[in-house]
């Protein structure tokens, strides 16, 4: 945790973390404690007068059918986006890590979508996808489906998801690639010669031994579809059709901002706080355990 | 390879060419699209090969501008853009490097306290905070200042942490010598850490970079004046332009525009790319 040697100063190492303090103070910690606050009260829309009311902000969200859509909308999104972009590249990693030929040409060609803005992955997706001149909605009416993702609250949802999962596949990929090479080949080859077969060795060898991989892209891939993806929703359907694709975080955004309510905003910021703070949780049991592994 | 199995090294080439399709076609599309006039674009199928109209379309978006985008030029855009990037990436890689050095290489009142406020702030992303962080800029008087774009995302609980675990690693020697031959903590600092972690602020350049680039709520909140818009969040403006279609083959323009920086910097140092990225979320 410490250094044996340490250099003797009394002032200089507070003016070395001042500054990170400093910002950390100002922009994360007085926030915080103001989304906190304003939880409690309700505000005027002019912000004049204020009331205290306890946790009626709270009893009001649970109550409000759009809420309980939304949570419902996020998990859905979620999960989906996490499992679909978890398996491709799973996918993906498995057989790179087969090949020797080309092996570097493969990993460039994709690895580069990390580097693509959310924001930027929606609005590609929502011109592949657009009703009338989309070539994604051109192929699927050739095949019978009426894709229109202005008026479908499902489509719309699921072309979020697509787009939210494509950009998020580069990142899985090198974690499970970098995964799968630490597993010991001695171990492959032993299950070889005891005549298991490719599809046999990956169930019980290979996918097993990627646990502590898989667990840590659940929950990184989670926090992803549920904070990072604003931008993506925000630059495609805003939310709808109908909230339809209206998520947690948007919903704080266009509560607070095009909704003015900042008791309520400020309620489901802190609900979200509470959210990140058990998946960060949830995220550091984990890195201890992989310690003693 | 195990064993030799044709039918399973064709699967697997199969597969990652699938995965290559899946991923590039997106982009081959938007590529394609904005090589084409609204005409091309304005039936279906659209086509899937370039026009020729590429020349016109990108110089009209980078020294034109659209008026769906309050008129301003996607270069002056881009611009924007590198400085924020740029000075997010340097900002955080300045003050995380130093409060490491403090807390690993100093002993004072405070220390772990410090130490886990830092850490606490992985826990409160910026959109769950959205709106009183947006007071405080306000009160600060900061809006629509490339200060209030870059100073409030300059914290970084991760780069902190990847400095102190690299500066754990370094043999305590290296200390004891440094104050044998009589060199101060700045002196050490110096002319010992900075070099010797060369590598590791090469590899957190390159992901602070991205990060900085591919912000879009923060800039979307904090500015207002068009000059100082951003070309990730500028892009926006042109989809959702209200009553007018939206312009595919410049808003496609603006989105290839938008992505080669990042894209260019994570295929040229792929290298330190794999590493930084493994390395910072351990």
């Amino acid at each position: 945790m410490q250094k044996r040697v340490v250099f003797r100063s009394r002032l200089l190492p507070y003016l070395l973390v001042l500054p990170q303090i400093a910002i950390t103070v100002i922009f994360f910690f007085w926030p915080s404690y103001q989304a906190l606050e304003s939880s409690f009260f309700i505000e005027d829309a002019f912000g004049f007068s204020r009331e205290w009311v306890g946790l009626t902000n709270y009893f009001e969200l649970f109550k409000d059918p759009g809420y309980l859509k939304s949570f419902r909308t996020s998990l859905i999104f979620g999960i989906s986006v996490a499992f679909l972009a978890m398996a491709i590249s799973l996918g993906l990693a498995v057989a790179a890590n087969r090949v020797v030929k080309a092996a570097t040409g493969y990993r460039t060609l994709l690895i580069w979508p990390y580097a693509v803005a959310p924001a930027l992955a929606g609005v590609i997706w929502y011109f592949l996808m657009n009703p009338s001149l989309g070539i994604v909605s051109y192929w699927l009416s050739g095949v019978g489906v009426e894709w229109n993702h202005y008026v479908n609250g499902d489509q719309a949802l699921f072309l979020v998801i697509v787009a939210a999962a494509w950009k998020q596949v580069s990142y899985n990929f090198l974690f499970f690639l970098a995964g799968l090479q630490s597993i010991p080949k001695s171990m492959i080859e032993a299950a070889a010669i005891d005549r298991a077969g490719p599809v046999r060795r990956f169930w019980t060898i290979v996918f097993p031994l990627l646990t502590p991989t898989t667990f840590f892209l659940l929950v990184v891939n989670l926090v992803y579809a549920f904070f990072d993806t604003f931008a993506l929703i925000h630059a495609t359907t805003e939310g709808g059709p109908v909230d339809a694709t209206s998520i947690l975080v948007f919903r704080v955004y266009n509560t607070g901002f095009i909704g003015q309510d900042y008791g309520s905003s400020a309620a489901q910021s802190v609900i979200l706080m509470g959210l990140v703070i058990a998946m960060t949780f949830v995220q550091f049991r984990y890195v201890e355990r992989k310690v003693q592994y | 390879m195990v064993e030799n199995r044709p039918f399973l090294t064709f699967l697997t080439h199969a597969v990652l060419i699938l995965g290559v399709v899946f991923l590039c076609f997106p982009v081959w599309m938007a590529l394609v699209a904005s090589t084409h006039g609204p005409e091309a674009l304005s039936r279906s199928p659209i086509p899937m090969w370039f026009g020729g109209q590429m020349w016109e379309n990108y110089s009209q978006l980078l020294a034109g501008g659209l008026p769906e985008a309050g008129g301003v030029p996607i270069g002056r855009m881009m611009f924007n853009s590198l400085i924020m990037a740029l000075c997010i990436t340097f900002g955080k890689i300045a003050i995380s490097i130093i409060s490491a050095y403090a807390i690993v290489y100093f002993r004072f009142p405070f220390r772990m306290g410090f130490f886990w406020m830092i850490f606490i702030t992985l826990m409160l992303p910026v959109e769950v905070r959205i709106l009183p962080t947006y007071d405080v800029v306000v009160k600060m008087g900061m809006l629509n200042t490339y200060a209030g774009l870059t100073v409030p995302l300059i914290a970084s609980a991760t780069a902190t942490f990847l400095f102190r675990q690299f500066f754990l690693t370094i043999p305590d020697e290296l200390v004891e010598a440094a104050r044998i031959d009589r060199a101060g903590p700045l002196r050490f600092f110096w002319d010992i850490l900075l070099p010797l972690s060369r590598t590791n602020i090469a590899a957190l350049f390159i992901i602070l970079f991205i990060f900085g680039w591919n912000q879009y709520l923060w800039p979307f909140l904090i500015t207002s004046d068009e000059g100082l818009y951003t070309v990730v969040m500028g892009i926006q403006r042109m989809v959702n332009s209200g009553e007018s279609l939206p312009v595919w083959h410049y808003i496609m323009g603006t989105a290839v525009l938008a992505m080669i920086p990042p894209v260019l910097v994570v295929v040229a140092m792929q290298k330190l790319f794999v590493k930084g990225l493994v390395e910072s979320e351990k």
